[in-house]
């Protein structure tokens, strides 16, 4: 079956992790969605460089935190925190692609 | 071993506090107030540039309460990454604050000022014996990031601290800090777990980010014991719950179950977290790897240049549609205008309602009904900055764009002057592993400050 994960995560969000990495936190509401998701593999390396068009060796493999239900992705910033062409200083507002996402589970 | 308590009083020092929050830690009777004053989250400008994020009266706010309480219960305050960025020139900053307070309110007290900083030769022999690595997505150390940086920074673990504290420090003032060790020294230095310890000192640094709900700028509570702790928010309105400090461990972290820092890792990997009572969330089980090569992490940051911004917006919809021709235009014409400086400058058109926040991960090709444009020229002098945006500006507002309705100007500016200038621009260019070396963060003494 297919979940938004709009609906199936009360957290989603970015941030820098120092100021070469961008990291992405989702926090599902219970922990039988999260195992699902585990489960499922569909929250993946792959998923996250299609998303934000990066290179697929740009992508930290995928962390599963199980005392927070949360899932993990890290990418490298494709512009190094306040360096010229930065948008996002935080790195803050970059979450807003996966608030759309479907995961098949 | 009885329990030892360590008061966080807020998430960035300046941040602020509710006065009931502290005093409420306080009435418990804390073992050590500890602070984070700094993050590289700013950017590299403050570290670049010595200057402060934070505000002066915001800190010696914060500051004067802390030192004050401490000062009457006997207690250590601990301030990590003074100033910021936590190089000498914050840390003088921080200091001064300190001696502000002191000489205002006749307070006597032994200041322990811990330097961070270190110098360029010491980075460059370490750097020409090839024991320098980056960081994760971070390019290889050159000689041309050392000498260009303003200054270096090394992040102390919690030897210095401790060092200070046992030389009989009532405050200690610390330059660039790994935020949880402000809180875990005290611990440690009294025996308990280093993993338990900069655990707790991980979770206390933002102070109540880690509750629900949560705030930057209100108090928390840790409380350690042989084998646990636990931590709890001093606002009655908020609680700890064992997902709100679970999720906070994932926090601007890429891996939560391995914690790098200058002592060792913290391993999450057997951590359990457990709801003690409404408010309280208790810990045990994360353990510390004592690093066998320690390394320590070095920051800095380089001038590249000076900036001018012109902010506008637009509101017809033909220019609307035709957004990205029309700026490819613009910079054409900036090009050849300015062709005499060689490509030395940076000129960067920023769209908000198409792409601002995202750029070129932005994958909605949605267009709003207004933009938000900002023209941004960054050159190696402010003049030339200035001329660069000023020239952009002017051409975009009067360019006749391909089936151009509107003839009388295609920017909506709302400010006079339409250009600002924005000053000096940095960059990081040193975030890199290296081994310790003799003499760093030397402890020194504020002079005087015990005899007021």
């Amino acid at each position: 079956m297919k979940i938004k994960l709009r609906e199936a995560a009360k957290v989603i969000r970015s941030k820098n992790s120092g100021p070469y990495e961008l990291t992405f936190d989702i926090i599902f509401k219970d922990r039988a969605t999260f195992d699902a998701v585990v489960a499922s593999r569909s929250f993946n390396r792959e998923l996250i460089s299609r998303l934000y068009s990066v290179d697929i060796g740009d992508v930290k493999e995928i962390v599963e935190f199980i005392p927070a239900n949360a899932v993990k992705a890290t990418i490298r910033r494709r512009v190094v925190s306040g360096s010229l062409g930065d948008t996002d200083i935080y790195g803050a507002q970059q979450h807003a692609p996966l608030l759309g996402l479907e995961l098949e589970i | 071993m009885k329990e030892l308590k360590v008061l966080s009083p807020t998430a960035i020092l300046g941040y602020g506090f509710p006065e009931e929050s502290f005093y409420k830690g306080m009435s418990l009777h804390p073992d050590v107030i500890a602070v984070d004053a700094g993050s590289t989250d700013p950017g590299p400008y403050y570290l670049g540039a010595g200057v402060s994020f934070t505000d002066r009266t915001a800190v010696k706010r914060d500051l004067g309460i802390m030192i004050k309480a401490a000062l009457n219960e006997n207690i250590p305050v601990i301030v990590g990454t003074a100033g910021g960025s936590g190089a000498d020139v914050h840390l003088k900053w921080c200091a001064d604050i300190v001696r502000d307070i002191m000489n205002d309110n006749k307070f006597k007290a032994r200041v322990a000022v811990i330097s961070a900083e270190i110098d360029k030769d010491t980075v460059l022999e370490s750097f020409e014996n090839e024991e320098i690595r980056p960081l994760d997505f971070v390019p290889e150390l050159t000689d041309h990031d050392i000498a260009g940086s303003t200054s270096i920074v090394a992040q102390m673990g919690m030897g210095p601290i401790i060092k200070a504290l046992g030389e009989g420090a009532d405050i200690v003032i610390a330059g660039r800090c790994y935020d949880p060790a402000v809180f875990a020294a005290v611990p440690v230095m009294r025996g308990y777990k280093a993993g338990l310890a900069l655990h707790m000192g991980k979770i206390l640094e933002c102070a109540s980010i880690a509750a629900d709900p949560g705030s930057g700028s209100d108090c928390m509570m840790g409380v350690i014991s042989d084998n646990n702790f636990k931590v709890f928010p001093l606002n009655d309105s908020r609680r700890c719950t064992t997902m709100s400090v679970a999720a906070h461990t994932l926090y601007e972290k890429s891996n939560p179950y391995m914690l790098h820092g200058p002592d060792g890792i913290i391993d999450l990997s057997k951590c359990e977290f457990t709801q003690l009572d409404e408010r309280t969330v208790g810990i045990k089980g994360t353990g510390f790897i004592p690093s066998k090569n320690p390394m320590i992490k070095l920051e800095g940051a380089r001038r590249i240049g000076f900036r001018t911004i012109s902010i506008a917006g637009v509101r017809d919809p033909v220019m609307i549609a035709g957004i990205d021709g029309i700026l490819d235009y613009v910079r054409e014409t900036v090009d050849r205008q300015f062709n005499g400086l060689d490509g030395k400058y940076m000129l960067t058109f920023r769209a908000y309602g198409k792409n601002g926040v995202m750029g070129e991960n932005e994958p909605s090709k949605q267009l709003s009904h207004e933009l938000g444009l900002i023209i941004d020229a960054v050159a190696a002098t402010q003049n030339e900055a200035n001329s660069i945006c000023s020239f952009a500006r002017s051409t975009l507002l009067h360019y006749g764009y391909p089936e151009r309705i509107s003839t009388a100007g295609n920017l909506a500016f709302p400010y006079s002057p339409s250009d600002l200038k924005a000053g000096e621009v940095y960059e990081f260019c040193i975030y890199h592993l290296m081994p310790p070396k003799q003499g760093m963060f030397e402890v020194k003494w504020m002079e005087g400050a015990d005899e007021n």
